[in-house]
């Protein structure tokens, strides 16, 4: 299996009459791409186009998922073949709210500061669905919406020739049997109603755990449908850029053996995470892992989770390296995780998630303002008159990422 | 041209002062102008550093009643900050040492003048000094030996975190020689999560010391109550972290971070409906919740084993809040306040809901 990724650098978007790439700026024909929407999905009401631009004065609300233009050029199945990848650009889905758990993302200020996305330009999607809509149709509309419209900005881009090709090369690489063997697990939400991820299409409650070839997640066979806390939310653009996977890979053969990923889920049942976690732990040893690099999404619950599988691998000999992000209280004085074990003692934090951040006011608004209140990290004072906001990190989509796709850490003081 | 120098109050014991030992542990807070005793040791640790004034007291004085000794220190500050040309940068106190009474009083005088006056403050102490413990949260305390001879240490360490408090540099325990105040602050690392991840990973397979970037810590073990002997007289009462409240959230409980819990009156209410109850939960889909809002807060299940005598009667409030992303420490204060009221009415047990 080989895949090869086409790239092309966007270095601007603006909305014009037809849809194409040239010399680094992407326009999108707004009208074609609303209609499409509209016209492919009866739950659809309403669509809007907007664009977002690092360092404009633009505030994006209730986004929900994330995600990177990309189309298929040659190949059969996800993971091999060419796709063609729209590089420094993003489709972000958002509209009024489906759980609590949409997120924010500043393109300037200091909120910009803790968002992957604002340094993209975004093609921002708000949606709006017809009355009396339930909320798991709701998400599945918007989920669909914004894969489509992915796909349809990168295929209407076809013409355009990459800026650099890259080949993704994994088990043909000749290893040194001498290099210790790292696996990855893959920890993804599925708790069902609203927390749910899909891999290869299918909810992530029931496929999983298993093995996965990591061209396929680079490849965008994993999306996200959950509303779970947005600065934890795996999204789907960070399942096709997984910082663990492209680190794993950029050091396979000549640091280390990267032997493989494992998808794993997060079930809401005791007696199901232990099943889930005795599997994965099964499947790491399959791969005769040395150690393993442990990713999380969401908190609370998926602590336990965690904890589990540390506590399985290091008895089982495989050394664990977990990513997890704190709860630690608005004053950093609480403990910081729901569950915890004396064998975690190789932890990566990426950030205490109830930290404040006073947020200015933005020239411009993109979705609906009013429901900041209602999200999780936002406080029934978030939004002052004059358009300043306080909310918690939480609220920012992206800021703890626990791929470890960001800088920012939390240590003891 | 000369640049102006840091101007610093420094606090000390009635022994440091020169003033005299236990027998003049009674003594008044006292100004002096300028430095003194170990005063000089911290302007010659840096020369752009310069004590505009000594505040001396009695160790006995302040620690026989700490709340007025820190008034009447705080008093004398008033009075000479007035006069002087120069509003101090920074208040250092100490080193204390291991020193019980005189450790209370550095730290109490730093808490106050931070907080009251804004001004930077930075004590010395042993680990083990009484005062850590109380003060540690919201003093910067640089680790002392346990006794004088220590002092250069100590007073090196005091300038140093003094300086980089004065600049609002951020104070870093491993780095700075301080003791931890127990608090997790978010910061921006060098690298991204994954590189670090990965770092640390090969540190720990090739058996090289490596840093935990969060030490697990160890949770509470809270002994279960015993049983109730006669459940057939007892009164129950219903809690819930599930966020079931009455219709349009009263009291705006957030749903995450719940800042405060509600009490709700369920006194002649046989079940809950869509209609007079909700979710504000924000960790789970809440439309299950809102169709039926018995399937997180029972209350028809136990009216119906309240009828048929399984347990004496329910009590008439519930209390609610929402358990999504709310800390421990929160959490904590909420269970003892409600469990004070509870045991207040006579409350024998309680169903915990949560979600």
């Amino acid at each position: 299996m080989t895949l090869t990724l086409h790239k092309s650098n966007v270095r601007n978007v603006q909305l014009g009459t037809t849809t194409a790439l040239e010399a680094g700026t992407l326009t999108v024909d707004d009208t074609a791409l609303t209609a499409q929407l509209q016209q492919r999905d009866e739950r659809i009401e309403r669509v809007a186009v907007h664009v977002a631009l690092p360092g404009e004065a633009t505030r994006i609300v209730c986004t929900k998922d994330v995600i990177q233009p990309r189309c298929k050029i040659d190949g059969e199945s996800v993971g091999e073949g060419t796709t063609h990848a729209l590089e420094n650009v993003a489709v972000v889905t958002c509209g009024p709210i489906v759980g609590f758990q949409e997120g924010i993302i500043d393109m300037s200020g200091p909120g910009a500061d803790y968002t992957p996305f604002s340094k993209f330009c975004l093609v921002v999607i708000e949606i709006s669905v017809v009355a009396g809509t339930s909320p798991h149709q709701h998400e599945a509309a918007v989920r669909a919406a914004g894969l489509h419209a992915a796909e349809w900005l990168a295929a209407s881009c076809g013409e355009a020739i990459p800026d650099r090709s890259e080949q993704i090369l994994w088990d043909e690489v000749v290893v040194d049997a001498a290099l210790p063997r790292i696996a990855y697990i893959d920890m993804v939400l599925s708790q069902g109603l609203l927390h749910d991820t899909y891999v290869l299409g299918r909810n992530a409650s029931e496929a999983l755990p298993c093995h996965l070839d990591p061209r396929i997640l680079i490849d965008g066979g994993v999306v996200s449908g959950n509303c779970v806390s947005a600065c934890d939310k795996t999204t789907t653009y960070h399942h096709q850029n997984n910082p663990v996977i492209a680190e794993l890979l950029a050091g396979h053969g000549t640091r280390w053996n990267f032997t493989g990923v494992v998808m794993t889920n997060e079930p809401t049942r005791l007696a199901a995470k232990q099943q889930s976690a005795q599997r994965a732990i099964a499947l790491v040893q399959e791969l005769e892992a040395d150690g393993a690099i442990l990713s999380k999404e969401g908190f609370g619950n998926p602590d336990a989770d965690l904890m589990m599988l540390i506590r399985g691998l290091e008895a089982a000999g495989v050394k664990t390296v977990a990513i997890t992000d704190e709860f630690a209280g608005t004053d950093g004085a609480s403990q910081s995780l729901a569950d915890t074990t004396v064998e975690a003692d190789a932890v990566v934090s990426v950030g205490n998630a109830n930290q404040r951040l006073a947020l200015p006011a933005m020239q411009t608004v993109i979705g609906p303002l009013p429901d900041i209140a209602r999200l999780a990290g936002g406080y029934a004072h978030s939004v002052s008159e004059d358009g300043t906001m306080e909310v918690e990190l939480q609220a920012v989509i992206g800021a703890t990422n626990q791929l470890g796709v960001g800088r920012l850490s939390c240590r003891a003081v | 041209m000369m640049t102006r120098k840091t101007p610093v109050i420094h606090y000390m014991n009635q022994f440091f002062a020169g003033i005299g030992a236990e027998e003049q542990a009674g003594a008044r807070p006292m100004w002096f102008d300028g430095s003194k005793g170990p005063g000089r040791l911290l302007e010659s640790a840096d020369s752009e550093l310069q004590v505009i004034g000594t505040i001396a007291a009695g160790d006995n004085f302040m620690a026989e009643n700490l709340e007025a000794g820190v008034d009447a220190v705080l008093a004398l500050l008033d009075t000479h900050l007035a006069e002087a040309a120069d509003r101090p940068k920074l208040l250092l106190a100490g080193p204390a040492f291991n020193a019980g009474r005189y450790g209370m009083a550095c730290a109490a005088v730093c808490m106050a003048v931070q907080e009251r006056l804004g001004i930077p403050a930075v004590t010395a102490l042993h680990p083990e000094n009484p005062a850590v413990d109380n003060y540690r949260r919201q003093v910067t305390i640089v680790r002392a030996a346990s006794n004088v001879m220590g002092m250069q240490d100590a007073v090196d360490g005091m300038v140093r975190v003094g300086m980089k408090r004065v600049r609002g540099e951020p104070i870093v325990a491993a780095a700075d020689g301080t003791l931890l105040r127990g608090l997790r602050q978010n910061h921006f690392a060098a690298s991204s999560g994954a590189e670090r991840a990965l770092a640390m990973l090969l540190k720990k397979l090739s058996g090289e010391q490596f840093e935990t970037e969060y030490a697990m810590p160890v949770f509470d073990r809270v002994p279960p109550a015993p049983a109730i002997k006669d459940l057939a007289t007892a009164t129950l009462a219903i809690v819930t972290s599930g966020g079931i409240v009455p219709h349009g959230n009263p009291d705006r409980i957030e749903s995450a971070s719940a800042s405060k819990f509600g009490a709700y009156s369920i006194a002649g209410l046989d079940s809950l409906t869509a209609e007079t109850h909700q979710s504000v939960h924000g960790g789970y889909d809440p439309t299950y919740a809102n169709a039926d809002p018995n399937r997180v807060l029972p209350l028809d299940a136990l009216r119906a084993l309240e009828r048929a005598g399984r347990f004496g009667r329910l009590h008439d409030i519930y209390y609610a809040t929402v358990g999504n992303a709310t800390s421990v420490r929160r959490a904590v204060r909420f269970g003892q306040e409600i469990a004070a009221m509870l045991v207040n009415v006579g409350v024998q047990a309680v169903v915990f809901t949560s979600t």
